[in-house]
């Protein structure tokens, strides 16, 4: 048989670690890395955070999965993107992304044949609809964050942040540390509500307003204003607060369009089973993939930890397809944390409907709190300022411990 | 195998001590430990997964 080919689309966390676990498996074949950013891959934490700071720079962010292609043999292409994909015929098409200097700016579209494919093209960041205006920010990609930093530095600059999930909260956080005068806007009456209950979304508030942050609950927004550049932003209630600079963090949009007819199931992600089997030699996998897991159904993960164990599980899944092994589902903890302030915010498992501080409280913004579901079971557990708890918390929800030994463990 | 910790970079995630608790723990302090240095080939896999599955990338594998 002649040389396989397994072609790696997307070339962020969940690809990388994709692309290097195929060689820590042997596969001798040909491993080809596709991102159609014009950067080598990097981690991307760190872009709300320290690297949005100033505090560190673009080579800490290199991903050491990747930090010599060469070395594992794997050919890594920048600046091309996937633009159309057909699963029977095992073919993949890919253009110059339009901006960047990558590797793949010069090339001309074509076609790629492919053994076997890994997709892990990721998520983009939603953006307002209708909105062209100057000094208005999404935050996914290092140049993203290149250019709200520069935002940042110029002044005056007054920040309004969009929307209180996880990345608006840790931008409002870096701003305000950069001694901005920074609003953040939530639509819902407390952040968060899809994973926290409301005291806890509370407690995110209280952190903010204590270090002086605006935080304006249950108000949407109407409207952006300005000329070229953004001046301000109008809320639902009529209210305009002055703004330099607008971060918009309102969740992403997994990125799935250019496999529209590849005969891919896609809904909210390309669908896969129990196994990250998308389709025939198709395996997807990161913020990208919507497979069915055994113990929660249909579920798609934008994790930072999920994207590392999910690239290496689908490198092995499609190996182990071809020589006829069976593997086990994909069924992983998840797990993420949030670094606010001098807050770490961390949940493993999924959200609950009952909810039990088990150490500490919410005044000392330090605690382990346990959600369980109506049955009294547990299934998750949040944590601030409490690591060790919160990985106990992952490995006891692995081994479906009960309520007692949850309380027992943590709460110390 | 030895490992080591860039302690300046390490944020006690404790999402090492998940992968190879034999090895790594975060303790009430909030610090991280290592607790063996020098891992058995038994544990090789579990310390590499840890290394890779770090966030701040501070866990460091020589052979």
């Amino acid at each position: 048989m002649s040389e396989r080919r397994i072609v790696v689309v997307g070339a962020s966390l969940a690809g990388a670690q994709a692309a290097q676990t195929l060689r820590r498996q042997g596969f001798e074949g040909v491993v080809e890395l596709i991102g159609d950013e014009p950067h080598p891959p990097y981690n991307r934490p760190p872009l709300s955070k320290k690297y949005l700071a100033g505090e560190t720079d673009y080579d800490s962010l290199r991903l050491r999965s990747m930090a010599d292609p060469d070395e594992l043999n794997v050919d890594l292409r920048l600046g091309l993107r996937a633009t159309g994909l057909d699963v029977e015929a095992h073919t993949l098409h890919v253009a110059p992304a339009e901006a960047g200097a990558g590797s793949g700016a010069t090339a001309e579209p074509h076609t790629i044949n492919y053994d076997g494919l890994i997709i892990a093209t990721g998520a983009r960041a939603r953006r307002l609809p209708g909105v062209d205006l100057a000094g208005v920010f999404e935050l996914r990609t290092v140049d993203d964050a290149d250019a709200i930093r520069a935002a940042f530095d110029a002044t005056p600059s007054r920040v309004v942040v969009i929307g209180a999930g996880f990345i608006g909260a840790e931008v409002a956080a870096t701003a305000r540390e950069a001694g901005l005068e920074v609003t953040m806007i939530e639509a819902q009456d407390s952040p968060l509500q899809r994973v926290l209950d409301r005291d806890a979304g509370m407690a995110i508030v209280d952190l903010h307003r204590g270090h002086g942050v605006d935080v304006r609950l249950g108000v949407g927004v109407a409207s952006l204003v300005g000329d070229d550049r953004v001046s301000g932003v109008v809320l639902d209630d009529g209210t305009t607060i002055e703004a330099d600079v607008v971060v918009v963090g309102i969740g992403v949009i997994p990125n799935t369009e250019w496999a529209e007819d590849s005969g891919l199931t896609i809904d909210n992600g390309i669908v896969c089973d129990a196994t990250c089997l998308a389709g025939s030699d198709v395996v997807a996998v990161g913020d990208v993939a919507r497979w069915d897991h055994p113990r929660y159904g249909l579920m798609r993960v934008e994790q930072w930890d999920n994207a590392v164990d999910q690239g290496s599980y689908g490198a092995k899944r499609l190996l182990a397809s071809w020589a006829g092994e069976a593997v086990d589902p994909y069924a992983p903890i998840p797990s993420f944390w949030s670094d606010q302030f001098d807050r770490k915010i961390q949940l493993s498992g999924m959200p609950g409907e009952q909810f039990e501080i088990v150490q500490g409280s919410l005044d000392e913004q330090r605690f382990v709190q346990i959600y369980s579901d109506a049955h009294g079971a547990p299934t998750g557990a949040l944590t601030w300022n409490r690591p060790r708890q919160s990985m106990q918390a992952r490995m006891l929800l692995e081994s479906d411990a009960d309520m007692a030994e949850m309380r027992d463990t943590l709460g110390g | 195998m030895k490992v080591t910790v860039d302690f300046d970079l390490c944020e006690s995630n404790a999402i090492c001590m998940a992968a190879a608790p034999e090895v790594f723990e975060v303790r009430d302090d909030d610090f991280l430990y290592v607790l063996n240095e020098n891992p058995g080939a038994e544990l090789h896999d579990k310390v590499r997964e840890a290394a890779e599955r770090c966030p701040k990338q501070a866990i460091t594998l020589e052979d």
